[in-house]
């Protein structure tokens, strides 16, 4: 953990569990409290971290205690980024039905992505090297 | 999460968190519950609900199908700004029939 004034970075190795979630929740909340985001911004976050945790705990590593999730949070005045990583078998967009379409509006799931998106202001995946996926979200002060 | 009969309406008064691992299970039982015992008209009142995720939607989502496949409708109140945001991003206030006023939400089934 590193800080100064107009940075903070934070990096954890965590575990493959819902506690995980919890934790990163809290992590991040207290990072964008510490840099001036708002509770709307705040709850936007939240929800963000909490989607892209579950995905990588679930269904990443599914819950697969020897597999860890990797966090970092990257806090500078304005910006807040968010990285997660998982050692799962990686995903293609095309993997993912279009929640949204009308035949897929009532599955019961497939809709987290589209949350990330939707509450961050960046929101981008790859492939992790050697193996999973790192998905880095990114949320600025003030914009929707 | 409790239930309350009025007329021959279940008003669901749900609290909380509706998420992985936490409310999704007591939504799912609940709503299986009512069905089996032929309850088919249901008011779910998430006034007091604090926080859903796309796990607690998908429950949200599964209990509209399970009523409707029982020939009842399941029907909302009391949407919190957040509980609003969910349902317009995911297009899902194209399918719930939604209510701000509890006595409208009643009246609606009949």
């Amino acid at each position: 953990m590193s800080a100064s004034f107009e940075q903070e970075i934070q990096e954890y190795q965590l575990e493959s569990t819902l506690d995980s979630v919890d934790l990163a929740d809290q992590n991040a909340l207290d990072l964008a409290r510490k840099f001036g985001f708002g509770e709307d911004d705040q709850n936007s976050i939240s929800m963000a971290v909490r989607e892209c945790m579950v995905n990588a705990v679930a269904h990443g590593n599914k819950y697969n205690a020897r597999k860890k999730v990797y966090l970092k949070l990257e806090a500078m005045p304005g910006t807040l980024a968010v990285t997660i990583g998982d050692e799962g078998d990686g995903f293609k967009d095309t993997d993912v039905p279009d929640p949204l379409a009308q035949e897929n509006l009532l599955k019961q799931s497939g809709r987290g992505l589209l949350l990330m998106r939707a509450f961050m202001d960046e929101c981008e995946h790859a492939a992790r090297v050697p193996q999973g996926t790192l998905v880095r979200m990114v949320k600025r002060l003030g914009e929707v | 999460m409790t239930n309350r009969q009025v007329g021959d309406v279940t008003v669901i008064d749900a609290a909380g968190r509706i998420t992985l691992g936490e409310g999704s299970s007591a939504f799912r039982d609940t709503i299986k519950d009512l069905v089996t015992k032929g309850d088919k008209k249901v008011l779910l009142n998430l006034s007091e609900v604090s926080y859903i995720d796309s796990s607690g939607i998908g429950e949200l989502v599964s209990g509209f199908t399970t009523v409707s496949n029982a020939g009842g409708r399941l029907k909302l109140l009391g949407l919190t700004k957040r509980v609003q945001d969910l349902l317009q991003i995911t297009k899902l206030y194209t399918v719930f029939e939604v209510f701000d006023d509890e006595a409208a939400g009643l009246a609606s089934f009949s």
